[in-house]
């Protein structure tokens, strides 16, 4: 019996998740790049005085988040290719895209963990006051993320078997998803101002939605025959 | 007239308005960016075609020499 | 269809010899004067890269799905025009700003967002080059992610209002100056019957291409 797509999406993303709890190897790393990165910009950024830059706050969040995201997604396929999970995967009776799907939901939780401990620490470090709205401010990082890793997933995936897939990944991955990082940042530092401006950070929730919508679809559409030789 | 006048009062991004009659002062610093802009235009046409030209050059001398093996061979 | 190559590019010789002349003949604008002018061929370039842009989505979505080489031919032909297009709008641009705004480079969003096309399209040529066997399908997954892009870059410039003239700038202009009007739709399809040209000659490149590698194949035998 042909399990149905749900399913098999499920089936992944457990695979996933039991495979990370067990080393916790990449959610462990990719938070102490995510935290070496803001600590680099700390330096960047922070004038003599001690104060840090104004409305640095919001590119120094979504940086660290776009950079983490690629080294998560490096090295998860890179133990995918190891351990040949993903050939494995795409040969079973089951719908290519589902397998997509759940490898994306498990980089999503990734990317989620690595992105509850870094919007604290950037808020603590750059007197930002990032948490006055938090539903807006949630609703920025989570279309984000999937928008990153929708178009990361595919990327990473599509790459696995090319020689030069670490140097090709940021190359292909950045411009594609510079609008959903202008998005988020804009959206972040309009959250930023005193008072907040909601209607902004709305219209910018409102085009990383679309964004989303589009990505996710071209992914799911076009992952069978990228994955196919 | 007093379109040209309203024209020059504007001094709005939103659109292009024509100056009409009246001297046409030139701004010399302008000038060199123009014509960069346009000599630019031509050298990058004129450089892709080469490439073109020269790429094809190449498959079709592979073509011949790769006919004259295989004339040699029977 | 071979027919109608020389035709074609009599008639875009004739329109290019013909446009810097009509552009000096034209009008000032009022606020920028003469460096205004180089708006005619700015604007013109970003039609043939966006006419280029849909070019190598669909050539892209095509291959992908059909494996069809004539596709993939075209999707690589437009991929380089994309990226040369987009220089020359980016460098006429940049050398208008230098002027208009003072700068020679602005982070507004439209530049911004022109510039990320221009990336994600050395990118797609990136990837061809130095992918490795089967880079063919990488490609057109970025082919069709840039092409899928593209309407929020002309979008951006409304949702983030900047120094770059608002998109009502040509909506208007056919009313507030005809005489621009009809030479910025002269030389933008001289541009456009430019890239058809374009194309056609690359594309030939990489048919022969695939002629000499079928060539190759037949000589092993």
């Amino acid at each position: 019996m042909r399990p149905g797509f749900v399913e098999v999406a499920l089936l992944v993303l457990k695979k996933d998740l039991a495979i990370e709890f067990k080393s916790r190897e990449i959610v462990y790393t990719t938070l102490f790049f995510a935290v070496a990165c803001v600590m680099i910009f700390s330096f960047a950024f922070v004038m003599e005085e001690g104060v840090p830059v104004e409305g640095a706050a919001a590119g120094i969040l979504w940086i660290a988040v776009a950079f983490s995201g690629t080294l998560a997604l490096g090295r998860t396929f890179e133990r995918e290719r190891y351990t040949v999970t993903l050939r494995a995967l795409l040969l079973a009776p089951a719908s290519r895209a589902a397998v997509y799907a759940g490898t994306l939901l498990g980089m999503i939780l990734i990317m989620a963990a690595t992105e509850v401990v870094l919007t604290p620490m950037v808020a603590f470090f750059f007197h930002a006051p990032l948490f006055t709205r938090p539903l807006l401010l949630v609703a920025l990082l989570a279309l984000g993320t999937v928008g990153f890793a929708s178009v990361g997933t595919l990327f990473a995936a599509m790459l696995v078997r090319t020689r030069t897939r670490d140097v090709l990944l940021p190359i292909l991955l950045y411009p594609v998803t510079i609008p959903v990082i202008i998005a988020g940042v804009r959206g972040t530092a309009a959250l930023l101002q005193s008072p907040p401006e909601e209607p902004v950070a709305t219209l910018w929730i409102g085009l990383l939605t679309a964004f989303d919508v589009v990505f996710l679809t071209l992914a799911l559409w076009t992952f069978e025959p990228l994955m196919t030789e | 007239m007093t379109g040209l006048l309203v024209a020059v009062l504007q001094q709005t991004p939103e659109g292009f308005v024509p100056v009409t009659g009246g001297p046409q002062i030139e701004q010399i610093p302008a000038a060199p960016l123009v014509i960069a802009s346009y000599a630019f235009f031509l050298l990058l046409m004129v450089f892709y075609l080469w490439t073109i030209w020269r790429r094809i050059g190449k498959v079709e001398s592979e073509m011949r020499t790769l006919e004259r093996r295989q004339g040699e061979k029977r | 269809m071979k027919k109608l190559f020389v035709p074609l590019a009599v008639v875009v010789a004739v329109m290019f010899a013909a446009a810097p002349i009509a552009i000096a003949m034209a009008d000032y604008e009022s606020t920028m004067l003469l460096v205004q002018k180089i708006f005619y061929f700015h604007f013109a370039t970003w039609m043939a890269m966006t006419l280029a842009i849909a070019v190598c989505g669909l050539a892209s979505l095509v291959y992908l799905f059909t494996a069809s080489k004539v596709a993939d031919w075209c999707a690589v032909a437009s991929a380089e025009l994309v990226v040369i297009f987009g220089l020359f709008g980016l460098f006429s641009g940049s050398l208008w700003g230098r002027k208009a705004w003072g700068v020679w480079w602005q982070w507004d969003a439209r530049v911004t967002m022109a510039t990320m096309l221009v990336l994600v399209f050395l990118g797609y040529l990136m990837v061809r080059k130095y992918g490795g066997p089967g880079s063919e399908k990488l490609a057109a997954a970025m082919g069709i992610f840039g092409a899928a892009t593209s309407p929020f870059v002309y979008k951006s410039v409304d949702w983030w209002r900047t120094i770059h003239p608002q998109t009502t700038v040509m909506k208007t202009l056919g009313d507030k100056w005809p005489g621009a009007w009809m030479l910025v739709i002269f030389c933008s399809v001289a541009f456009l019957l430019l890239t058809v040209l374009l194309l056609a000659a690359r594309v030939r490149l990489e048919a022969m291409r695939s002629r000499l590698d079928e060539l190759y194949l037949a000589a092993e035998d």
